[in-house]
């Protein structure tokens, strides 16, 4: 049985492609402009078949993985110890409140004089952009975990390490996956975004290449690209989510 | 072979099972409000095996009482023991505690919740499974043991932390408000559970409750605290008989108790409630 949301959803998104393709094929909107989809797709097909692409795309992607992983890791790690240290805490405090208001894509200039031409300043970057989403949601779940589950683990007299791998953390861990999942969009919006200013190769570089040669098809191609790979990939986060929300009986 | 739910038959071995002895509890001042003497000197001698609850106003110590004794928090002054030796920052083995707050674990099922202090203490699985097996059977969660708390109701949640702490086979049982969240009808169910939990394990239990004809119906002694600094008016004995249930409430005489518990609590919470307005530990006028 299909739900109402999914329904509405479907039409929608249908709706809007369809529409899309008929304002291309009418003229309504110009080719220089915007290609219709089918268009798009014929396009992405050709790109996928070119010789450069691969390496643009593993290019990107495995900057988007570093990245990725720097941030969730160290991110993690440093929430924890904020969370645990309070005078640290209140230290830092204020720059966390403050990060997210800061340009950060201003700052790669800067980070290319450091860290050189090539990936580095790209996976710097994106790691920077990701990681405070996830030290803000590892505080926010450990802050969160209510008193009776620590009373709770004095009562079993657990050991320190115990009351954190058996309670705090299976507590705090709703919050923890959210900023999980922040982490990973943001990865990847740090690595192609970077890309697009100052790269000479990846998948951003690429859009950006084909947008000031104007060569549409190509650079629609990519972005339908960009859109499948994000997409694939929130929906094997957002599974692997709900396997883990069923497994405490909160499925919706 | 039967599973018995305690090991030790306690009203044998001890006279006096736990002893608070000139215990205060005082908070140091913070910001906002000076120094809170919370609790004492109080004294109580918890006889082996008894039911004894102790009521109150809100904010007269009850909680702290409960937390002193379980070893939770450290007395500012004066002794408890259990069993003989000094309880000292820490839960003695045999004291078990359940709060008015649901403390299941939500990434837990039923089972594995109910299992949890055995398995850290390294029981092996075939006891941990029969122990876990009378638990949940005792207090009616067969149904749900492999479901999460999630998908279960405040009652049944609360039936799951009474299970966890019962398959530790607990000499002790501290109750914080364990009802205190739920509706009237359920606590009367509860209260009917707990009795016969109380009856089958032998434990000594010591409830924390609001409730007055909750604490008369369930109790050999009620104690009876004034607000700020929490200390014992009296302590009540009721004589009821130990097959008890919540048709007591029925007899002519139940009624004279729970008054008699009015009584002295009426005067006491509207200080209480007087006192509510200045900051904690204001001084009362």
């Amino acid at each position: 049985m299909i739900s109402k949301a999914t329904i509405i959803r479907t039409v929608v998104l249908v709706g809007a492609v369809a529409a899309l393709e008929v304002a291309c094929r009418t003229g309504a909107i110009q080719p220089a402009l915007v290609i219709a989809p089918s268009a798009m797709v014929k396009a992405l097909a050709e790109t996928l078949q070119s010789d450069d692409f691969g390496g643009h795309v593993q290019q990107t992607l495995s900057a988007v993985a570093i990245a990725m992983t720097l941030a969730i890791v160290g991110g993690f790690a440093i929430g924890f110890v904020l969370h645990w240290i309070p005078f640290l805490r209140r230290a830092f405090n204020p720059f966390l409140a403050a990060y997210y208001a800061i340009p950060h894509f201003a700052f790669y200039p800067l980070l290319i004089v450091i860290f050189g031409l090539g990936p580095a300043p790209l996976i710097v970057l994106a790691t920077l952009f990701a990681m405070v989403a996830m030290i803000v949601a590892t505080m926010a779940g450990l802050d969160r975990v209510p008193r009776v589950l620590l009373k709770t683990a004095r009562i079993h007299r657990l050991s320190l390490m115990q009351e954190i791998w058996r309670i705090r953390l299976p507590a705090a861990a709703p919050h923890i996956l959210s900023g999980l999942k922040l982490a990973v969009a943001y990865s990847f919006i740090g690595v192609i975004a970077g890309e697009f200013i100052l790269s000479t190769s990846g998948i951003g570089h690429e859009i950006a290449y084909a947008y000031d040669n104007f060569d549409n098809p190509r650079m629609y191609a990519l972005i339908l690209f960009v859109l499948g790979i994000v997409t694939t990939f929130n929906m094997l986060v957002w599974t692997w989510e709900r396997r883990l929300a069923r497994r405490r009986g909160m499925a919706s | 072979m039967a599973t018995r739910l305690a090991s030790v038959p306690v009203a044998e071995t001890y006279k006096v099972h736990a002893r608070l002895d000139g215990v205060t509890r005082i908070y140091p001042p913070r910001a906002g409000h000076g120094e809170v003497h919370a609790l004492g000197p109080l004294s109580l001698d918890l006889r082996a095996g008894e039911f004894l609850s102790v009521v109150g106003p809100s904010g007269c110590g009850k909680s702290t009482l409960l937390d002193v004794l379980a070893g939770l928090a450290v007395p500012s002054a004066g002794t408890v023991e259990f069993e003989g030796k000094r309880v000292l920052g820490e839960v003695p083995d045999g004291v078990g505690v359940v709060f008015q707050e649901d403390a299941s674990f939500p990434w837990l099922s039923v089972e594995d919740n109910v299992a949890f202090g055995l398995r850290r203490a390294g029981m092996d699985a075939a006891e941990t499974r029969r122990r876990v097996d009378f638990a949940v059977g005792f207090m009616g969660l067969k149904d749900f043991r492999r479901a999460y708390p999630s998908q279960l109701s405040g009652g049944m949640r609360q039936r799951v932390c009474i299970a966890r702490t019962l398959v530790l086979q607990p000499r002790l049982i501290l109750l914080d408000e364990p009802f205190g969240a739920l509706d009237q009808q359920t606590r009367l169910l509860m209260g009917d559970e707990l009795l016969r939990l109380w009856r089958e394990t032998g434990a000594t239990v010591l409830l924390i409750t609001h409730a007055l004809d909750e604490a008369n119906l369930l109790s050999d002694r009620i104690g009876v605290m004034a607000a700020r600094p929490g200390r014992f008016i009296d302590i009540v004995g009721t004589g009821w008989p130990r097959d008890r249930d919540s048709r007591l409430a029925e007899r002519p005489d139940f009624g004279a108790v729970t008054a008699r518990l009015w009584s002295y609590l009426r005067g006491e919470s509207l200080k209480a409630l007087q006192g509510s307005s200045p900051p904690l530990g204001g001084e009362a006028r």
